[in-house]
């Protein structure tokens, strides 16, 4: 095992976020560790029930993902497959809109919620796990915001300079 | 032995080499352009040569200038500075870059350069002149002010004749003479509303004040002597920062000083290059965000009778090479509000912000202006083509439309698992309590309570958003002292408490808000206002939170508190714990009481016992609430974070109580999780087959009309903008909503690319 700053154990935790306010607060104030991604990508991976490489997180529960075909998807952690990573994922999504007093008052008293003459809040959820993915507090008419496209490609070869992952042959 | 030049009367130039100031202004942005490297340094020889000498030098600058902030703030009576430490002092090359800065509010690193180089491009070089020994002064918000309040100190430092910089110094006065009372009133559309401006004044030569501008500025604003001390607080500071500079080029030389100079800031450029490849992702992050201008019906001018929104999308690209741009295209339209701002203020600003998060060190300077680009829309809320505008409440559109910015880098953090460092987004910065007149010492006085300082911090991807702790705009956060505030305002604390579920919910909560309850005391003549977000949550929340709370109002006039305090009567006392359940109202009665959506007014008398609320925001939350840790929600409960019925309506979370204890069921709360799981699939549609829906409301103009007026702004403006939102519904070119149809003022609506006029 390489000489890392923080192994597996400690991002894990990182990630599960169970480490100690001491240990972040540590963290936030280092020097940033270069092998962070080679790690933080592993963890990742033992982390889903699921074999496609991950090539990138992107939320909480998201990640793009590299396909037998050689196409990067988005895909949930559950498993459901949204589409292309160049496409918006929400466009795939379901969506609740609370664009009520009664619908906003489940979350907010009813004069700490947004007025819906002004705003709606709009909530996307994983069609196969129901896990809320994004809010969106817009107005009406507004087009679905396309959160990140990364370029993953410039990335890897000349950010972090690793080798893209590769499917794993059966 | 005098030159030809000076026998002639002809000045000579003050920069070096026998350049004038606009020279080497033009010059250095000439060659930085060119190379890519600031001031064309493609090596750093001195700090090459020698690191230790070279680091030395800017720990000596460094400190001195954090030091002069620290001494410089006890002159100052104005609890905006003296306790919240609105002050900021920056040390400039001869041409107005930013080599070191202060703590405090950096986001005047940009504000103060842009009023240096006003003076060198207007040859102030030539007339007034720029000598030793003189003092200026600007507060002019087009010039590139934040707003009006923030008054800025700027004294040249001379060394054998040739200019060797500058030093600025601004604080955040408390009035300004506006329309009205407060540091950021609202009233103001104009900026002839908007107070006393200075534009880039000679106030002192010799390093005195001269007399007819100590007259002149403190007859022109109520609470005098805060404006004098806070002058002087600039003056002193200025002043030991150039003396520590003189003491620098005594020590090191004037070649090395100017060498350290250019160096620092290529440093600077090189550093932030850096910070941007270590912790982000190259790509595109998009983001919008969006706060309320509900001005109808408002003690205000006719035109600007107009309930409207500031919509400010962004769109942050980060390259190959790591350059950083952030594009606002379609923004909306500048108005006739308190809320425009200058384009520096917008960028400066994000320099602050990035100063928290991208590079949290000391290297803060105009490197990192020269290493990122931004796209500022002619004609919108933070580039008005127009000097007419109004900036006091400036901040109102500033931190909503930064907050989607920390969103936009958070994505590339935790796609690079630097979750320590997400951030959901920053609370909007509201209320601004403020008033004015004759206070309770007899004195003509204003007040702006700054307790907004200390708002919620949107929440991380590991751990919940601090409460009552911070505002973008001042890293050093504080809410102040309630014995100090009482001294100096005619207002007495009937409560200061947290205002549960104000912080957006999430697996991590946004940071709470809180309130103060105020109660009119001992003033002679006085008017109040409030001024915060009210009808629209600024921000989204992140990955799955929710946004922090929206704003709303409460005031009592013409209380029937004198005789319950007599009688021993229950009072009005603490937060407004649940707004849906009034309290307060169960202790009082009033003549008026306003309970509602109207978060910004324009001044009202307020006397004694009159009461009014001052609602601190909270921040966005991080993702989905059903994943939060039942024994958070249960401490949540138990610490009043939250109120009852929000455990089990947004976290799933069920509980009992037991004399004020509760307990969180965790097998019941997983058998509720799951049942909540299964009725959003059963109440939400596919994302596409809604936007088949939303597709026919658009297009039979089914929304508000302050809603139809943004869009109508921004179509108006970019035209970008409205093919991206034609293309993403699937419109024709024949729909289409323009502000003429609005019945909307058509004052101030000059660029329009439906119009011939451009």
């Amino acid at each position: 095992m390489a000489d890392y700053k923080y192994d597996h154990k400690v991002i894990n935790e990182l990630v599960e976020g169970t480490l100690e306010w001491y240990q972040i607060k540590n963290m936030m104030s280092s020097h940033k560790d270069a092998e962070r991604f080679k790690v933080y990508r592993e963890v990742m991976q033992e982390r889903v029930s699921w074999d496609d490489p991950i090539l990138l997180p992107l939320g909480l529960h998201l990640y793009i993902v590299l396909k037998e075909n050689g196409d990067r998807i988005v895909k949930c952690d559950c498993g459901h497959e949204f589409c292309d990573y160049q496409e918006n994922w929400k466009v795939h999504a379901n969506i609740f809109i609370r664009d009520d007093e009664e619908k906003m008052n489940e979350i907010y008293p009813v004069l700490m919620a947004p007025d819906p003459e002004w705003q709606v809040i709009r909530e996307y959820y994983c069609p196969s796990c129901a896990a809320q993915l994004e809010v969106e507090a817009v107005t009406p008419w507004y087009p679905v915001i396309h959160d990140f496209e990364p370029d993953i490609d410039t990335f890897y070869k000349d950010w972090v300079k690793l080798p893209l992952p590769e499917v794993k042959s059966k | 032995m005098k030159t030809i030049e000076e026998i002639q009367n002809k000045k000579v130039p003050i920069g070096w080499d026998g350049k004038t100031l606009k020279e080497m202004r033009a010059e250095i942005d000439r060659v930085s352009k060119e190379t890519g490297y600031y001031a064309g340094l493609e090596e750093l020889t001195f700090k090459e040569a020698d690191p230790i000498r070279f680091e030395k030098i800017f720990s000596k600058l460094r400190g001195g200038v954090v030091h002069a902030r620290e001494t410089a703030k006890k002159v100052a009576a104005s609890p905006i500075v003296e306790q919240e430490g609105e002050l900021c002092f920056s040390l400039y090359t001869p041409e107005a870059d930013s080599i070191v800065t202060s703590t405090g509010i950096i986001i005047h690193v940009g504000t103060m350069g842009a009023a240096i180089k006003f003076m060198i491009d207007k040859d102030y070089e030539d007339n007034p002149g720029i000598n030793d020994g003189d003092i200026f002064c600007n507060n002019d918000n087009h010039v590139g002010n934040v707003h009006t309040c923030d008054v800025h100190t700027l004294v040249p430092i001379f060394w054998e004749g040739e200019l060797l910089g500058w030093v600025g110094g601004v604080t955040h006065v408390i009035d300004t003479g506006a329309s009205g009372p407060g540091s950021m009133p609202m009233g103001p559309v104009q900026r002839y509303d908007d107070g006393y401006q200075i534009t880039c004044r000679k106030v002192g030569e010799n390093d005195e004040l001269s007399k007819d501008w100590l007259l002149e500025s403190t007859r022109s604003v109520r609470g005098s002597k805060y404006w004098t001390l806070d002058e002087k607080t600039r003056v002193a500071g200025c002043h030991m920062i150039r003396d520590l500079v003189l003491d620098v080029i005594e020590e090191e030389g004037a070649d090395n000083y100017k060498q350290f100079m250019r160096e620092i800031i290529e440093d600077g450029r090189r550093g932030f290059v850096n910070q941007v490849k270590t912790m982000t992702i190259p790509g595109t992050y998009r983001a919008a965000s969006f706060i309320d201008v509900p001005f109808e019906g408002l003690d205000l001018p006719k035109f600007a009778q107009q309930d409207s929104i500031i919509h400010t999308p962004s769109e942050i690209k980060i390259h190959k090479d790591a350059h950083l741009e952030i594009d606002f295209e379609g923004s909306s339209r500048w108005g006739w509000h308190p809320f425009n701002a200058t384009p520096v203020s917008i960028t400066s600003g994000i320099w602050v912000m990035l100063a928290q998060t991208l590079v949290p060190n000391d290297r803060i300077n105009d490197g990192a202006y020269y290493a990122s680009s931004f796209g500022i829309p002619l004609g919108s809320w933070f580039s008005p083509d127009d000097i007419r505008s109004a900036h006091s409440n400036t901040w109102h559109g500033l931190v909503a439309g930064w907050t989607p910015l920390w969103r936009g880098l958070s994505r590339g953090y935790w796609g690079r698992g630097f979750l320590e460092e997400i951030n959901a987004g920053n609370a909007h910065t509201s209320n601004w309590l403020q008033g004015g007149g004759y206070d309770h010492h007899g004195e003509l006085s204003a007040l702006n309570s700054f307790e907004s300082a200390a708002c919620g911090v949107g929440a991380s991807a590991v751990k919940d958003g601090i409460s009552h702790s911070a505002a973008l705009w001042n890293p050093e956060g504080d809410m102040g002292d309630m014995e100090i505030w009482e001294v100096l305002e005619p207002l007495i604390f009937m409560g200061r408490e947290i205002l549960p579920g104000s912080g957006g919910p999430g697996k991590y909560r946004g940071g709470n808000g809180w309130q103060s309850l105020r109660l009119g005391w001992g003033a002679k003549e006085w008017t109040m206002l409030v001024a915060g977000s009210g009808a629209m949550a600024t921000d989204c929340g992140l990955m799955g939170g929710y946004p922090g709370a929206a704003g709303y109002r409460f005031s009592a006039y013409n209380t029937d508190l004198k005789e319950r305090i007599e009688k021993r009567l229950p009072l009005p006392l603490g937060g407004d714990t649940d707004p849906d359940d009034p309290g307060y109202e169960k202790n009082l009665k009033a003549e008026t009481i306003n309970r509602d959506r109207q978060a910004v007014t324009t001044q009202e008398e307020f006397g004694d016992y009159d009461l009014m609320l001052n609602y601190l925001r909270g921040g966005p939350g991080f993702g989905d609430p059903l994943d939060r840790d039942p024994k958070e929600v249960e401490n949540d409960l138990n610490e009043r974070f939250i109120l009852p019925r929000f455990a089990e309506s947004t976290f799933g979370c069920v509980y009992e109580e037991k004399d004020g204890e509760f307990v969180v069921d965790l097998k019941a709360t997983k058998e509720k999780r799951k049942e909540m799981r299964k009725q959003r699939l059963e109440k939400s549609v596919p994302t596409k087959e809604w936007m088949k829906e939303e597709k026919k409301r658009i297009l039979n103009k089914d929304a508000s009309k302050q809603v139809q007026l943004m869009f109508a702004e921004s179509f108006a403006l970019s035209k970008k903008f409205t093919d991206d939102f034609k293309e993403f519904w699937d419109i024709g070119e024949d729909w289409m909503v323009y502000e003429d149809d609005l019945n909307v003022t058509k004052l101030g609506r000059h660029i329009n690319r439906f119009k011939d006029n451009q």
